[in-house]
C-alpha cells in the first residue's frame, strides 16, 4: 500500500490558483485526490481546471469568496451536488495588508482577519457534516512562521495566523473521536511572487537567518500537506508542522 | 408518517441502533450511547426534517426520544 495514497478522497484548496495552493492542488491530485481548487475570480478558476485537466487529476476550478458567507453557502451546495462532500479540506486562500501599527487601518485590521481566519471557522464547519457522516477527515491550515514570531509590519496577519492555530487545536479535541484530524502548517519564506521582489540585500539578510540557507519551494509545503492529508499522517492532530529551512525552531 | 416516526427514523439513521432500541422512554446518552457530537448532529437532524430551529438552551433539555417529539410537535404547530 501506498502510504500517501489519497484515491476516493475530495479535496477542497482554498486559493489554488497560484503559488502554495496550486503545488497543494496539484500534489494531492497527483496521488489520487479529486481536486476542488478555488479562486475568488472566473479566470483563477479555469486557470486551475486547465492545470488540473493537464496532470490528468479528476475535478476543477470554483469560483470562491471565502470572506463572503453567500459565496461558501453557493458553493458548498455546488460541491456537494457535483462531488460529494470533501474529505480533505486545505484552508490555504489569504491575503496581506501590511503596516506598521500606528498606521493600520480599521478595514486592514478587518479584511485579514475575515479572509484569514474568520473564512477558516466558515469553511471548517462547512465541511464538518460531511465529515462526520463519513467518520473520517482531515482539515488543514496554511499559518506562517509569521504568526510564532511576529513580524514589524504585519500585526493583523500574524494575529490571524496564530489564531488558526487554537482554533485547530480547540476543533481537533472536539471531532477527534469522529477520525478527523485538524492540523496547521507554518510555512517560513517560501520563494514566491512576493520574495522574488526584495532586492540583493534584503535577500541576504533574509538568508543569514536560515540555517539551510535558501528559501523553501512552494513543493516542499504540499510534501507536508501531503503528509498530513495522507494515511502517512493519521495520528498526527492538533499540531503545527513548521516548514522554514530552520529559522524558527519551536 | 407521523411526527414520532420520523423522529425516530432519524434517532435509527444518526446513531446506528436497531429500530427496535429507539423506546419513546429511550434516553439518547444513557440508553442509546450518543455523545455530545452525537446530540449536537441530532438536533441539527431534526432541524432540518421539520424545518424548525431549535435554540440551544431549548436543545439542551432534549434528553430523551419523547422530549423530542414533544418540542417538535409544539413547535411545528406554531409555525
Amino acid at each position: 500500500m501506498n502510504l500517501f495514497d489519497l484515491t476516493g478522497e475530495i479535496a477542497l484548496v482554498t486559493g489554488a490558483s497560484r503559488g502554495i495552493g496550486r503545488a497543494i492542488a496539484e500534489t494531492l491530485g497527483q496521488y489520487g485526490a479529486t481536486v476542488i481548487g478555488t479562486a475568488t475570480s472566473e479566470a483563477g478558476a479555469t486557470a486551475i481546471s486547465e492545470y488540473l485537466a493537464q496532470a490528468g487529476i479528476k475535478g476543477e476550478g470554483r469560483v470562491l469568496n471565502v470572506a463572503d458567507p453567500t459565496s461558501v453557502e453557493a458553493f458548498m451546495a455546488a460541491l456537494s451536488t457535483n462531488h460529494g462532500a470533501a474529505t480533505i479540506l486545505v484552508n490555504n486562500a489569504g491575503i496581506t495588508r501590511d503596516n506598521l501599527l500606528m498606521r493600520m487601518k480599521d478595514e486592514d485590521w478587518d479584511a485579514i482577519i475575515a479572509t484569514n481566519l474568520t473564512s477558516v471557522f466558515r469553511m471548517s464547519k462547512a465541511c464538518m457534516r460531511g465529515m462526520m457522516k463519513a467518520k473520517k477527515g482531515r482539515i488543514i491550515s496554511i499559518s506562517s512562521v509569521v504568526g510564532s514570531m511576529g513580524n514589524a509590519g504585519q500585526a493583523n496577519y500574524a494575529a490571524a495566523k496564530a489564531g488558526l492555530v487554537g482554533f485547530s487545536k480547540s476543533l481537533a479535541r472536539e471531532v477527534g473521536s469522529r477520525n478527523i484530524t485538524v492540523n496547521v502548517v507554518a510555512p517560513g519564506f517560501i520563494d514566491t511572487d512576493m520574495t522574488r521582489e526584495l532586492n540583493e540585500a534584503q535577500r541576504n539578510a533574509m538568508l543569514a537567518g536560515i540555517p539551510l540557507g535558501r528559501l523553501g519551494q512552494a513543493q516542499e509545503i504540499a510534501n507536508t500537506v501531503l503528509f498530513l492529508a495522507s494515511p502517512a499522517g493519521s495520528y498526527i492532530t492538533g499540531e503545527t508542522l513548521h516548514v522554514n529551512g530552520g529559522m524558527l525552531m519551536v | 408518517m407521523g411526527i414520532a416516526e420520523r423522529v425516530k427514523s432519524i434517532v435509527v439513521e444518526q446513531l446506528g441502533v436497531d429500530e427496535e432500541e429507539v423506546k419513546t422512554e429511550a434516553s439518547f446518552t444513557e440508553d442509546l450511547g450518543a455523545d455530545s457530537l452525537d446530540i449536537v448532529e441530532l438536533v441539527m437532524a431534526f432541524e432540518e426534517e421539520f424545518g424548525i430551529e431549535i435554540p440551544d438552551e431549548e436543545a439542551e433539555k432534549i434528553a430523551t426520544v419523547r422530549d423530542a417529539i414533544d418540542y417538535i410537535e409544539a413547535h411545528k404547530q406554531e409555525a
